[in-house]
């Protein structure tokens, strides 16, 4: 894993959790959808906080497809959850709803996780795919990972 | 408090928000593994190229759909619950449902490491429900 490769995982982190606030905070101004009128959900794609928060996504979804080029889902996944941390303090002071110590304990957990993952390999080497790297001066970085 | 029916739906709209996520990571993911480094396209075929190779993947627009349905499961959700309680409940679950399928559909090496991850950051994810 390189520095860019890291930088990349902390644009999946942020652009995620600042993305499902944005997409929050939108709902509750537009307020609750019933079932029979699901349309007011397309309605909604076009309001301000909603379209930020499709726009947020959007670069999370490009760099999370990028991580996922050269590193495993599961990798990548437990990596990138720290964007929960950051989305419940962002829930916590902007949306000003009650945090408690049992939530403050669940940062701790997936702290911890973040932790475990990134300390080991990114991405699990397949025979197949080892094979066609040898035949291709392009894949030489691989093995390395 | 919650009654019986309304935790009934909020469970039915966490199971849905789980089941499309899963199956659109899991062909996502598979998509990208079967492109390749994206760095290394983008270096021989520029943007334009890196971009049109993935648009190209059948699996990959398979997997957009159903993570287009997993959205708009989860804006429905947001709609009727607080996203401190959506958000962590459903992606803890599909931390563990990511973890088994990524295992049996991607045969990816997910070992004692990455299953603690998973199972701390599910634990973690749970708790902010809480």
């Amino acid at each position: 894993m390189t520095l860019r490769r890291y930088l990349v995982l902390a644009v999946v982190t942020l652009t995620s959790a600042f993305g499902d606030t944005f997409l929050s905070r939108g709902m509750k101004e537009l307020g609750p959808v019933p079932i029979t009128h699901l349309s007011a959900l397309i309605h909604a794609v076009l309001t301000p906080w909603i379209g930020a928060g499709i726009v947020l996504l959007i670069g999370f979804f490009a760099s999370y497809l990028t991580a996922l080029s050269w590193a495993d889902l599961t990798y990548v996944l437990p990596a990138s959850s720290f964007g929960y941390v950051i989305m419940t303090i962002l829930a916590r002071v902007w949306l000003h709803e009650h945090v408690s110590p049992m939530r403050w304990l669940g940062v701790l957990f997936i702290t911890a996780g973040v932790g475990f993952v990134t300390r080991g390999p990114s991405y699990t080497e397949h025979p197949k795919e080892a094979d066609a790297c040898s035949q291709q001066a392009g894949c030489s970085a691989q093995g390395m990972r | 408090m919650m009654t019986t029916q309304t935790a009934l739906a909020t469970t039915a709209m966490i199971a849905s928000i789980v089941f499309w996520a899963t199956a659109g990571d899991i062909l996502t993911a598979s998509a990208m593994r079967q492109i390749g480094d994206l760095d290394e396209i983008k270096a021989v075929r520029g943007l334009t190229g890196a971009i049109l190779a993935v648009l190209g993947n059948v699996r990959f627009i398979i997997g957009v759909i159903c993570l287009a349905f997993s959205f708009f499961s989860l804006l429905f959700a947001l709609s009727h619950n607080d996203l401190s309680l959506i958000g962590p409940a459903a992606t803890s679950l599909t931390f563990v449902s990511n973890a088994v399928a990524a295992k049996f559909f991607l045969k990816e090496n997910v070992d004692r490491r990455r299953w603690t991850a998973a199972i701390f950051v599910c634990i973690g994810v749970a708790l902010l429900a809480v």
